[in-house]
């Protein structure tokens, strides 16, 4: 498999905080990767510095350097709206916009010039279809995104990003805010998305990286401490530490 | 009875009314009281503006179209013409157009103030428009009639006074409303809908306009509607730079007279139950009757902004 982001030597501090330290991985396309640790490990910080949204953070200073498919990210030439819509991100906490479920899903686009309505239609179709959300909604498109339940705001946040045609998907901690039923939905929306898109996911629950990941990358106190495949990482961990964490023995 | 059980009633007594239950009741008793009393109030106020004002009609001294769409005041003549059309006109135009002046300065200082610079927008702004709140209306009055009148005397036609000095001043006087209900609106904004826009490839600027301002406006116009209330009851500033001529006036330059400001200025010389003087009250009846609109107005769109 061919690594689509390749992070070479980032440091990354908040301040005089030192929030990740000298982080070096490549992570790989079309596939899922994710990050595990203990709160405050880094992990989101991370998640965060692919599609720059650290940059809103004052006083965050980076140094080293964050390739995707070959073109640093921090680079001069650079446009952080064109990066984002490369690299969509999905959050902790559904949050959809306060218009039509259409009008969430169509934001996107029509933030990137497309105001045909027929093509607008097409899109909105087929991300609602890619988020598994369509047969749920389509006959209430002009309905208020808050009338669907929070499993139902997520996937409609995943059919957003998904609108504007990205590469790679970032889901931070998206299924921790929902139940069960909702977090598994999302889990095999997932393995769906991952035959089409990259995906990058934090997560708390050891279990579900388990279960959804290719790779997985272990964090603690800003640093790596083992990046391997998931099936590896979890039955035969290289690093005391890590067997610690995913044995429950901390965090 | 033994002195066990004489120790146990007065034991009973004491935890039937304890410290924390007296207490409740003296609360509540004073809340009712502060209630009452606050109702009383605004009831008494309306039934006395409403039995002096609805006096004239039940008299038959006055009809209400006439007062209403009458566009001759002249109290003296032989038989009195009370026709508010020029107060009505006055009242609802320098309002309104004060409205539509402050309104795009509002939004963009709150904008401002909340999504571009907050530290700026808190320390300077934020103090500066809370003083524009605060100056007294005569204030504004005057520098209206010691700036406002003589520059529209200099470079346009007429004397200066007229709706448009009038809605100078005023404009400057309901910012402060429209901008802090706006920079309130726009900083409760719900956390993660800004990151939202942002992560899909939004610039701050489409993100405030696609999102942020379409998401507040039921609030953004609470505020304008709070501003033109009070642009609708200012009678001091108003009556300073408006000339007070008491016709339907035809152009922003030309003198005109507002609800408020022909109350102030005649009420002192009429006579108490006479029909002017009653006729006066009609004027601020109208004044009640327009604020609870705004009320009722605000009311619907904070229940919109809320849903």
């Amino acid at each position: 498999m061919q690594a689509l982001i390749e992070i070479d030597r980032l440091n990354l501090f908040y301040g005089t905080f030192h929030a990740l330290k000298n982080i070096s991985m490549k992570i790989p396309e079309k596939a899922i990767t994710a990050f595990i640790g203990p709160s405050g490990c880094g992990k989101s910080t991370l998640l965060r510095t692919l599609n720059r949204m650290n940059d809103m953070i004052p006083g965050t200073q980076i140094d080293g350097t964050v390739s995707i498919a070959g073109a640093d990210i921090y680079g001069k030439d650079i446009d952080v709206e064109t990066l984002r819509k490369k690299v969509g991100m999905v959050f902790q906490q559904p949050n959809p916009f306060p218009k039509s479920i259409y009008d969430n899903v169509a934001y996107g686009p029509r933030l990137h010039g497309i105001t045909s309505r027929q093509k607008l239609d097409e899109i909105v179709e087929n991300s609602l279809r890619g988020a598994a959300l369509w047969n749920e909604v389509k006959d209430h498109l002009k309905r208020s995104a808050f009338s669907l339940s929070g499993g139902q705001q997520q996937r409609l946040c995943i059919a957003r990003a998904l609108a504007v045609e990205p590469d790679i998907l970032l889901m931070d901690e998206a299924t921790s805010a929902l139940d069960p039923i909702s977090t598994l939905k999302i889990e095999e929306l997932a393995q769906e998305l991952k035959e089409r898109y990259t995906i990058v996911m934090v997560t708390h629950n050891m279990h579900q990286a388990a279960r959804v990941s290719n790779q997985t990358v272990f964090f603690l106190n800003g640093e790596v401490v083992e990046y391997s495949e998931t099936e590896k990482l979890f039955s035969n961990p290289e690093d005391q530490r890590t067997e610690d964490y995913i044995s429950g023995r901390f965090g | 009875m033994n002195p066990v059980k004489k120790d146990q009633a007065a034991g009973n007594r004491r935890l039937r009314f304890p410290k924390h239950i007296r207490e409740e009741w003296y609360g509540r008793v004073y809340a009712y009281f502060c209630v009452t009393l606050l109702i009383v109030t605004i009831v008494s106020i309306v039934w006395f503006i409403a039995s002096k004002g609805l006096n004239p009609f039940l008299s038959g001294a006055v009809s209400v179209p006439e007062l209403l769409f009458g566009r001759t005041w002249s109290p003296e003549s032989e038989p009195p013409l009370f026709g508010a059309l020029p107060f009505l006109a006055g009242s609802i135009s320098v309002s309104l157009l004060a409205a539509v002046l402050a309104a795009p300065f509002g939004f963009c200082a709150a904008v401002f103030m909340t999504q571009i610079a907050p530290k700026v927008g808190r320390r300077f702004l934020q103090p500066a428009i809370e003083l524009l709140a605060g100056i007294p209306s005569v204030v504004y009055g005057f520098v209206g009639l010691s700036v406002i009148v003589p520059f529209l005397r200099n470079n346009f036609t007429g004397q200066g006074f007229g709706i448009l000095a009038g809605t100078l001043v005023l404009s400057v006087m309901i910012l402060p409303t429209i901008t802090s209900i706006a920079t309130d609106a726009l900083s409760n904004l719900q956390a993660g809908l800004k990151e939202g826009s942002f992560a899909l490839g939004a610039t701050r600027w489409q993100t405030i306009y696609r999102l942020i301002l379409p998401t507040t406006f039921p609030s953004l116009l609470t505020g304008v509607v709070l501003g033109i209330s009070r642009a609708f009851g200012e009678a001091l500033a108003v009556q300073m730079v408006i000339g007070n001529a008491p016709h339907v006036p035809r152009s922003l330059l030309e003198s005109a007279a507002t609800l408020t400001s022909i109350i102030t200025l005649e009420m002192g010389n009429t006579v108490g139950g006479s029909l002017h003087n009653n006729v006066l009250w009609s004027l601020a009846l109208i004044l009640l009757i327009m604020t609870f609109l705004f009320v009722f107005t605000v009311r619907m769109l904070e229940r919109r902004a809320g849903r």
